[in-house]
């Protein structure tokens, strides 16, 4: 029998109602008590993720940006500023995604990754392969705990527990950018289409500092909340819009591939093949118009030809309606509908985002 | 600890059954089952005039979580469906026994009542089952 992986706040988060549940080899909180309530307070005040399931990976090294100009489909050249983030993708030679994360220019010598939990294992084993090349040093860093604290008001809240030294740093901070004062690291980042922080820290710091946002008024949230914001942000979620059989350029992701330059990435040429040979699928987004609930795996027809199916899909708190992403046939029309229990359902394509800092981005 | 009323009758499935003592029943989900779904977005209730056998599936509860079935826990022809959830499926998860009723039924065989857990056979059942 396997046991679940606990983060240092597993306890914090029962003591606080949290109803847990097992999440890629991980015991974590899918809400504490009401989903919708926590979605709704990131969207308009402040609320806390515990994301210490996340790996920090610190990449040090002469060659590292070398190794990542390599490693990433996206490219690392676009990081001038120190504190700089890139989101990209890393992949197979085939083209397929080992993992979607996020990468921070430190200095010259160091870059910060965050990657997937459910992946962190395969992406350490090939980043290592990979970086034997360019003597690299590929560290995760378990030591490490991670908070996100999103919403309007989440970058004013967690400033007010923060050193007044990195609290001035963190409010300097532009959006996709981080500053760290050697202990804590603050990144203006998130998966939730809100403003906020990433806060890195030591793992023995992490229940205290979640404490006390808890007292600044930043809500609690689950798995839940996270997914249905970030569906509503339009923000991929790994193993369930890509993985390792599907490329970035049938997951709507092609605009983190930075092809324009001779850049020799791992998987470049694989996906040069693939615009060459055309027929690619299409991803996008569709709104249910009707009632129902859109979920994962529903069949998409254009007629009566089935053209696909949904990636992740649910029902979106902010526009009380159901929403999904959707991979369909290169040549699929607008006109498509869904297959729920046997019934046909319209749906309407629209343009993700959903939903961005608390407004609607579509017409209903 | 969730609610069981002493009065009503249960399923394995987590359907609560109220005898209305004129041959027809209401149903609906426990308080139990409200809760490990989460917050509740959308019921499909079942069409009044329709007819199910014991066991059959008779409407679909749908949270933020995941889909369930609702199943018909006895025979008999669906007499009334609770409008009030297709604008308010959160009702369940407010008041799982009371305003969040989801159909009534016409019992084909009333002796299919006695088959049904009670209260304190349900609160067994449930404390099992999370272990």
């Amino acid at each position: 029998m396997s046991v679940d992986k606990k983060t240092i706040l597993n306890a914090v988060h029962r003591e606080m109602g949290a109803r847990m549940v097992p999440f890629g080899g991980w015991d974590m909180p899918v809400n504490y008590g009401s989903q919708i309530d926590e979605h709704h307070a990131v969207r308009t005040d402040a609320g806390m993720f515990d994301v210490c399931h996340m790996t920090v990976v610190d990449l040090e090294g002469k060659r590292v940006r070398e190794f990542l100009s390599t490693l990433l489909a996206n490219d690392v050249a676009k990081l001038t500023m120190p504190g700089k983030a890139l989101y990209s993708c890393m992949l197979k030679p085939d083209g397929g995604v080992i993992d979607d994360l996020i990468v921070y220019f430190m200095s010259e010598e160091w870059f910060r990754m965050v990657v997937n939990a459910g992946t962190t294992e395969k992406d350490i084993a090939w980043m290592q392969e990979q970086a034997s090349d360019f003597e690299v040093g590929v560290k995760p860093r378990f030591d490490l705990g991670m908070i996100a604290v999103q919403g309007p008001h989440a970058r004013a809240k967690a400033m007010g527990v923060m050193t007044p030294e990195l609290a001035a740093a963190a409010a300097e901070l532009k959006p996709f950018s981080a500053a760290t004062d050697g202990r804590w690291f603050v990144g203006r980042t998130g998966y939730t289409g809100e403003d906020g922080f990433e806060i890195v820290l030591p793992e023995d710091e992490t229940e205290k500092l979640w404490r006390d946002l808890a007292v600044a008024g930043v809500k609690p949230c689950g798995l839940g909340a996270r997914d249905t914001l970030r569906l509503e942000a339009g923000m991929n979620l790994y193993g369930s819009d890509m993985d390792e059989t599907i490329s970035p350029l049938e997951a709507g992701l092609g605009w983190t591939v930075a092809m324009a330059d001779g850049r020799d990435f791992i998987g470049r040429a694989a996906l040069q093949a693939q615009k060459g040979a055309g027929g690619l699928r299409k991803f996008i987004a569709v709104v249910l118009e009707g009632r129902g609930v859109l979920r994962g795996h529903q069949k998409l027809f254009d007629g009566e030809r089935e053209v696909g199916e949904i990636t992740s899909g649910g029902f979106s708190p902010t526009l009380e309606r159901s929403i999904a992403m959707a991979r369909v046939a290169g040549d699929a029309s607008d006109e498509l509908s869904v297959d729920i229990r046997g019934k046909k359902l319209p749906l309407k394509k629209v343009k993700m985002p959903f939903v961005r800092n608390g407004q609607a981005q579509i017409e209903l | 600890m969730s609610n069981i009323p002493s009065e009503l009758k249960y399923t394995e499935s987590h359907e609560w059954i109220r005898d209305e003592g004129d041959g027809s029943v209401t149903i609906g989900i426990t308080d139990h089952a409200q809760e490990a779904l989460g917050d509740l977005v959308f019921v499909e209730l079942p069409e009044v005039g329709s007819s199910f056998d014991q066991g059959e599936d008779a409407a679909v509860v749908e949270s933020v979580k995941a889909a369930s079935d609702v199943y018909s826990p006895l025979s008999g022809e669906v007499v009334e469906a609770n409008e009030i959830l297709a604008d308010a499926p959160e009702t369940i998860n407010e008041h799982p026994y009371e305003d969040g009723w989801i159909y009534k039924l016409k019992l084909a065989d009333v002796d299919e009542l006695n088959g049904l857990m009670d209260a304190d056979a349900y609160a067994e059942h449930c404390e099992n089952e999370e272990h």
